[in-house]
């Protein structure tokens, strides 16, 4: 009898708590599928005043990258209509615009300017000329390093390093007895993770994913190299199991004061000089992502876009939250409030005229990261695909999480560096053939 | 003749047990610890145990980000809903299997698990197109239905181990004082297998509570459940571990209270007719 009453009571204070959801009443509310990272987060703490003014409301759901991806997909492919805009990002875009899944952006206002947008963003965001999605940020890659280990060392780090210089600082860096690591870089599987980074470092090897008639180009001399080299780097001067370090566990690292150089996102510069979340955030410089003289760099080109899947009920609202998000206006607002390190960089050209962001110290950095990636010709050698880090192809996500999986498992030692080039040969040839492009 | 058990032998043993449990229970103290830290104290090495700057302003931050009372009552219904109906399905499909069994009653047993091994995302596609037909997209309903069929396998199976324990003499005797079938099911057989009963309801509902597969997919808004909610606060770029711990602490508690309470009833059904 006394179990019975308990579990009633529990059971009552439970149906308490679901009582109090309460029902929205707005008139016309959109859903946005999002990614869950701060200015997408800071984005979110501003609806209540886009709502003030235009009297639409709108629901949020967050989620993790690659569950959104794989949830938008979904709903993109089945029509299923559970989003009015989605944040995707370039490597979705131009294949979803291609297919005709999203809304094109060709009749956006006068006053949001679109021309103001970057070239290497817009370029990344549309398909055949059209724009489908609008960059709410954007990234590159670039190198961040303690100042103090490098003085310490008695380097001086140019603004443009080749890799033979940042292989040198790494070793000068590394004091094992102090568990600091000359250099941290992703070697986590998945083609977003370590794939990214790989792929984005090779394009300055001068290798290449395919060659003009989609053959695979791992059994090259180029891929070699890459893979080669960044091994034997990483074994040398970089942490222990970076095997499985993706973006999270190097920033961990670097903030923690474990790293003497990081490659990695440009967004990461705000975390790395943020004072309450690092003691080293005062000693942190930026430089170029290396190269090796060939005429490319190993820095890749993204954005995070706003995007109205055709066929939404909603699209007119839909447009008015796309350009109030992605605006010059909305940039300002953020400012206004929380300074201009904290707004979202790499979409605007005016925001890097403007004299107050210039002050900001990685925001050159950045612009000049992000306008050195070429999408269009990210290689050295000519290539059928658009895409710095990734090939813009369906096929592309699948392949290279597997290919990434092999180079990983040679990091960790399970295999040599050639096992793992031949089997990434063999597998993306198989795939390549499977989805009639040979 | 009973073999005396020494003091010492009894400490030893509630040591070790109390080790074990401490070693299982450590991963969700780590995360209700560091759900109290700032962001730099979360990632801090070496890690910090207790003696870091306590703060609640992650569970302020979760609160005043995300609609928690909404995933909430959203899992209470899906979790609750799809244990309940699975029961009402699952015990006359047990009794049959157990008191009537025919020639086939093993295999079609082995069928309903065997639906188990298929990996849910082997069907996404058809399932999501199905909901979107029916209309039934980001639906309760439609989640308490699918969740239910999932664990189904799971609770007839777990019925039918319990029922097996219960000697038939018993229900045949009740149908000789002129019992009809309902009420052989609902007077007769259910009243002596409510331990099993309970167990098999608590053990489900938790399983409801914690997939996280068809629950992320299938819902956006309003039938999001709790799962969702944490999924929202995993992110791949930037520091966010004090926050997701907040929010995994939030999502868990409901059930870590439910489960504190009915431990007794749960070990109780689980070892049901285990030492005879």
């Amino acid at each position: 009898m006394k179990m019975v009453s308990r579990a009633l009571m529990g059971a009552t204070a439970l149906c308490a708590i679901s009582g109090m959801a309460l029902a929205d009443g707005h008139a016309t509310t959109i859903t946005i599928a999002t990614v869950n990272n701060g200015d997408m987060i800071r984005m979110q703490g501003y609806t209540d005043q886009f709502t003030e003014d235009t009297g639409i409301s709108v629901e949020w759901v967050t989620l993790e990258e690659n569950v959104l991806r794989q949830r938008v997909t979904t709903d993109i492919t089945t029509n299923g209509g559970q989003f009015d805009i989605m944040t995707i990002g370039m490597y979705e875009t131009p294949i979803w615009g291609a297919n005709g899944w999203l809304v094109p952006l060709d009749g956006l206002s006068e006053e949001y300017n679109v021309d103001d947008i970057l070239p290497a963003m817009a370029g990344g965001l549309s398909h055949d000329g059209t724009l489908y999605a609008a960059p709410f940020y954007g990234e590159s890659s670039m190198v961040m390093y303690r100042t103090d280990l490098m003085e310490a060392a008695g380097l001086e780090m140019p603004d443009a390093p080749t890799w033979e210089f940042i292989a040198e600082a790494a070793a000068a860096m590394t004091d094992r007895e102090n568990d600091v690591n000359g250099i941290c870089l992703r070697g986590k599987p998945g083609w977003g993770e370590g794939g990214a980074f790989i792929t984005a470092m090779s394009n300055s090897f001068g290798a290449r994913w395919f060659d003009e008639d989609w053959n695979a180009q791992f059994d090259t001399e180029e891929w070699a190299n890459t893979l080669n080299f960044y091994n034997d780097m990483m074994q040398a001067s970089g942490p222990a199991g970076f095997a499985t370090n993706g973006f999270t566990e190097n920033l961990n690292l670097f903030n923690q004061g474990l790293c003497g150089m990081w490659i990695d996102a440009t967004v990461a510069a705000s975390f790395v000089t943020n004072p309450d979340d690092s003691e080293y955030a005062d000693s942190v410089g930026f430089a170029l992502a290396p190269d090796n003289g060939l005429g490319r760099r190993s820095n890749w080109l993204w954005a995070w876009a706003l995007a109205i899947p055709a066929g939404t009920q909603q699209e007119e609202a839909a447009m008015t939250f796309l350009e109030w998000a992605t605006s010059t206006d909305y940039i300002e607002m953020v400012a206004a409030n929380e300074g201009w390190a904290n707004v979202p960089p790499g979409a605007r050209i005016s925001l890097y005229e403007n004299p107050d962001y210039q002050a900001v110290p990685f925001a050159q950095m950045t612009l000049d990261s992000i306008l050195s990636a070429d999408p269009n010709n990210p290689t050295v050698d000519p290539v059928p695909y658009v895409g710095v880090q990734f090939a813009a192809i369906p096929e592309f996500a699948g392949i290279a999480t597997e290919v990434s999986q092999e180079f990983s498992a040679a990091y960790a030692g399970q295999q040599t560096i050639e096992e793992a080039l031949a089997t990434a040969q063999a597998i993306t040839n198989e795939a390549m053939e499977a989805a009639g492009y040979r | 003749m009973a073999r005396a058990v020494t003091n010492q032998r009894k400490a030893l043993n509630t040591v070790i047990a109390w080790s074990i449990g401490f070693l299982i229970f450590f991963p969700i103290l780590w995360t209700i610890l560091t759900s109290f830290k700032t962001e730099a104290d979360a990632i801090a090495n070496p890690p910090i145990f207790l003696g870091f700057d306590w703060t609640l302003e992650n569970y302020a931050e979760v609160m005043d980000r995300s609609n928690y009372a909404r995933f909430l009552s959203n899992s209470i219904l899906i979790a609750g809903g799809s244990t309940i109906l699975g029961i009402i399905i699952a015990i006359p499909a047990a009794w049959s299997m157990a008191f009537v069994p025919s020639r086939r009653t093993k295999d079609i047993l082995l069928w309903m698990l065997s639906t188990k091994m298929l990996p849910a995302v082997g069907v996404l596609y058809p399932i999501y197109l199905l909901c979107i037909q029916l209309g039934v997209l980001d639906n309760r309903f439609a989640l308490v239905v699918i969740l239910m069929l999932i664990n189904l396998p799971i609770i007839v199976w777990m019925l039918y181990t319990y029922f097996r324990e219960i000697p038939g003499e018993i229900l045949e005797a009740s149908r000789m004082d002129g019992a009809s079938l309902k009420e052989e099911i609902l007077y007769v057989l259910t009243p002596m297998a409510v331990p099993g009963i309970a167990s098999t309801l608590l053990l489900n509902f938790i399983l409801a509570w914690n997939e996280a597969f068809w629950t992320l997919n299938l819902t956006s808004v309003d039938a999001a459940p709790l799962t969702a909610f944490i999924a929202s606060y995993s992110s791949p770029e930037g520091l966010f571990f004090a926050k997701l711990s907040a929010a995994s602490t939030m999502a868990i508690a409901p059930i870590l209270i439910l489960g504190w309470f009915s431990q007794k009833q749960l070990v109780r059904g689980l070892t049901f007719g285990a030492v005879k």
